[in-house]
């Protein structure tokens, strides 16, 4: 019997559309003013002043390589009078009612979103994500993040019933350059939403939002020393953590620096959430509706220009399907639009530095040493700034080291699975086991590989989807502790 | 004429075997009267990496028992400990615990493993749960056991405070290996001896005896344990810190304390089988 006609028609493929150069877009630049002062000093015990020795750094606009503002240089004598004061403020912050706490909080979700706009454009400036995102994700995400650890603060009880739940003091945190704003949020805001003071080091390459972020803690009131933040290089970080006024640390960075960090506070008995890097496998079975599928790897590994550390970098696809994924993908990854970020319709804006960008250079180089194949998406380099067009490779074996490492950049690894069992096999070859995701429309197959893949987060027929409600952290050597929910939470209280 | 009694021969229990320690290595022990009583075996590194085989090889199948399995299996391992409770104390007095006190060490670890047999079917729904989050995906958290765990039992009580650590390890469907209490390893002995009879998969619990400098090191440093659960001094724990800094692993200190804060009812519950579980977040789309 023949197929009936509809059936026939999907085997063939759909025809494609090419546009080549003739309908550019044009420029739709945002033009939010992001105020942004010339220099920003520290902020500490409420009040900005600038490092003790008078140093200053630079943070400059990847997308355009120009200076954007100069910042305190921080270091260990600036982390001693942060610690010292988010210690001086914390018999008062703890004992707060936890209404009262949790009212600071919404303050300040609500001031977030008020300037919203600016954030993401001062965001994209100082990181070179696309406007898109910091508009759409980053910032809302943020006050998000304020706004749903407000409502905990009087009810802590509740985490943990039959038991006793308070705060553990001061909060040293350190957090990466890839969403300065969100992974800002993650921290501070369960961190007092428990009680606890915090002192944060953002990013060196990063620190903007942070100091802006200050701005907003002096609108909101917040007493003085509840929250300091210390601009500088990675070392004032390992200070900070390794503060003995610090009880507790928290960290998000790579798996490297991860190790470091710990090595430095061990026998210290500082209690420790530490949220490192990861290699996703995202898996695409022959039966999974493919233009979501293929909509999903986009997102997966091309998201921030794929300097996110649960990207699904390691695309595992069953082979019967693999080339015609694979086709999808280059068509899909042939109309997104890498340039300046401050553009509406930029899909990729710039590597966050100079070092990143070579990196990422480095490992395309060792794809292809390695005998794997690239393929790059057509490009036109701007004539400045760090940009990375979306790299996929094939013919990629589980030994070649960029299915093996951290990228942090726009690179796809395509390796393909025959069985099921080869498919978890190889999604839990990996010290990592921060996320995965599955692609089928098979139930009970997305209920098996969510118990079977090694992976603190699984998104099936989804992927990067976050929230403040949601656990995030991993497993094995991508950390520990969870960030976001109740099981966030826990991890600033101590439980008696 | 009087008879002459048979002697036992302490041998740590290993992947539902009793074992010598591959080195051949014992150390002879006495009991509270001076008198000597037996060989132990010192277990070596390479005995330590062999017990952690054994448990990574029983981990799976213990993991996919159903919960109500895993409550039925430890409370009937509480059935057996209070059926021998005579002998379990005598094995604390002979080596110096007042008859009292070891009638209530042994009373209490029977009540601690009937505690943690009723968690089995519980602490998942206290730990996980549906999340509410702000788009048309189905959102939840379930709790999974991380695999092989590393327990360093106390000096003291030496039965009480080995299960105190090893019960809410396994509840969650988590494998051991345990090295018992260095100065009284003979009640860690007696329990192998207790869990090789029980319903327990060979692997689950392994107990070893030796010196905690010979292991402690190796405990901190075995990449296949994927957490410590431990009793230790300030020196053992910057070791254990820096040994588990390299595979990132998950550590738990529980203060030395004298039997009475073993006893309390604060000693045991929810957060100590929190500690070995990895929170899993699935996301799906709601929808066509």
């Amino acid at each position: 019997m023949a197929p009936p006609a509809s059936s026939r028609r999907s085997r063939r493929p759909a025809p494609e559309l090419l546009f080549g150069d003739l309908w550019p877009y044009d420029p739709a630049p945002e033009t939010a003013d992001p105020r942004i002062r010339a220099e920003y000093d520290l902020f500490i015990g409420g009040r900005f002043v600038p490092a003790a020795d008078g140093t200053r750094f630079t943070s400059i606009n990847p997308a355009t390589e120009r200076p954007l503002t100069e910042l305190a240089r921080g270091g260990p004598a600036d982390v001693d009078a942060a610690c010292r004061a988010a210690a001086s403020a914390f018999p008062r912050w703890s004992r707060l009612p936890g209404a009262e706490r949790g009212k600071y909080l919404f303050r300040l979700a609500r001031l977030l979103q008020d300037r919203a706009r600016e954030f993401a454009v001062a965001e994209t400036m100082d990181n070179g994500k696309p406007i898109r995102e910091t508009r759409d994700f980053d910032v809302p995400s943020a006050a998000a993040h304020f706004f749903y650890h407000a409502g905990w603060a009087d009810k802590l009880a509740y985490l943990a019933p039959g038991r006793t739940v308070a705060p553990l003091g001061v909060v040293g945190q350190v957090i990466p350059w890839n969403f300065p704003l969100l992974m800002l949020a993650w921290k501070i805001a369960p961190a007092l939403a428990a009680g606890n003071c915090v002192v944060l080091k953002p990013a060196s390459n990063t620190p903007l939002t942070a100091v802006k972020l200050a701005e907003l803690l002096q609108e909101a009131e917040l007493p003085p020393g509840v929250v300091n933040i210390v601009t500088g290089p990675g070392a004032t970080g390992a200070h900070l953590l390794a503060h003995p006024l610090v009880s507790k640390v928290a960290f998000t960075g790579s798996t490297e620096v991860g190790k470091v960090i710990l090595r430095s506070v061990a026998g210290a008995g500082k209690r420790l959430t530490m949220e490192l890097g990861g290699k996703a496998a995202n898996i695409v079975f022959a039966d999974a509706p493919l233009d979501q599928a293929v909509e999903g790897i986009v997102n997966g590994i091309f998201f921030n220009q794929g300097q996110v550390c649960c990207a699904g970098s390691r695309l595992l696809v069953q082979e019967s399907v693999a080339e015609r994924v694979v086709a999808q993908l280059r068509r899909r990854l042939r109309v997104l639009r890498v340039g300046d970020p401050l553009d509406k319709n930029t899909d990729l804006g710039a590597i966050v530095s100079r070092e990143q960008r070579d990196v990422i250079r480095g490992y395309l180089r060792a794809g292809v040493a390695e005998g794997a194949e690239l393929w790059q998406a057509p490009f036109r380099a701007p004539a400045r700034g760090f940009y990375v067009p979306p790299a996929v490779f094939t013919g990629v074996t589980q030994s070649h080291r960029i299915a093996r490492e951290e990228i942090f950049g726009p690179v796809l690894s395509v390796l393909t699975f025959r069985t099921v069992e080869e498919a978890v096999e190889k999604a839990n070859n990996t010290p990592y086991g921060l996320s995965a995701g599955v692609w089928t429309d098979k139930g009970s197959l997305i209920l098996r590989l969510a118990t079977e893949l090694r992976a603190g987060v699984v998104w099936a027929n989804t992927f990067n989807k976050f929230d403040p409600a949601s656990p995030f952290g991993g497993y094995k050597e991508s950390g520990f502790g969870r960030e976001g929910g109740r099981h966030g939470l826990l991890d600033y209280c101590a439980v008696a | 004429m009087p008879r002459l009694p048979v002697t036992k021969t302490p041998k740590p229990y290993v992947g539902g075997a009793f074992i010598r320690s591959e080195s051949g290595r014992t150390r002879p022990l006495a009991d509270a009267t001076g008198t000597f009583f037996a060989h132990v075996p010192l277990c070596t590194r390479k005995d330590l990496r062999n017990a952690v085989e054994a448990a990574a090889k029983a981990g799976p199948g213990w993991a996919r028992r159903t919960a109500y399995n895993r409550g039925q299996i430890l409370y009937r391992l509480g059935e057996m400990l209070e059926a021998r409770r005579t002998e379990f104390a005598a094995a604390l007095t002979r080596f110096g615990a007042r008859r009292a006190a070891a009638l209530r060490e042994v009373d209490a670890a029977t009540d601690r493993l009937v505690h943690y047999a009723g968690w089995a079917d519980k602490y998942e729904q206290l730990l996980g749960g549906v999340n509410p989050v702000s788009g048309p995906y189905f959102n939840f958290t379930v709790s999974e056991p991380m695999g092989v765990i590393g327990v360093l039992a106390p000096a003291e009580p030496p039965l009480l405070g080995l299960l105190s650590l090893v019960a809410p390890v396994i509840v969650s469907g988590n494998t051991v290996v345990a090295l018992a209490s260095e100065p009284r390893p003979y009640p860690a002995i007696l329990l192998g001896e207790l869990l090789a009879t029980s319903d327990l998969p060979a692997g689950v619990v392994n107990v070893l005896t030796g010196l905690r400098a010979d292991l402690v090191p190796t405990f901190a440093t075995h990449a296949h344990l994927r957490g410590l659960s431990a009793v230790a001094d300030a020196a053992e724990r910057r070791v254990l810190d820096l040994g588990a800094a390299e595979s990132v692993k998950r550590v738990r200190y529980t203060p030395d304390a004298p039997l009475a804060a073993w006893l309390r009812e604060a000693a045991q519950g929810l957060e100590p089988i929190r500690a070995f579980i990895e929170p899993k977040t699935t996301w799906h789309p709601i929808g066509a």
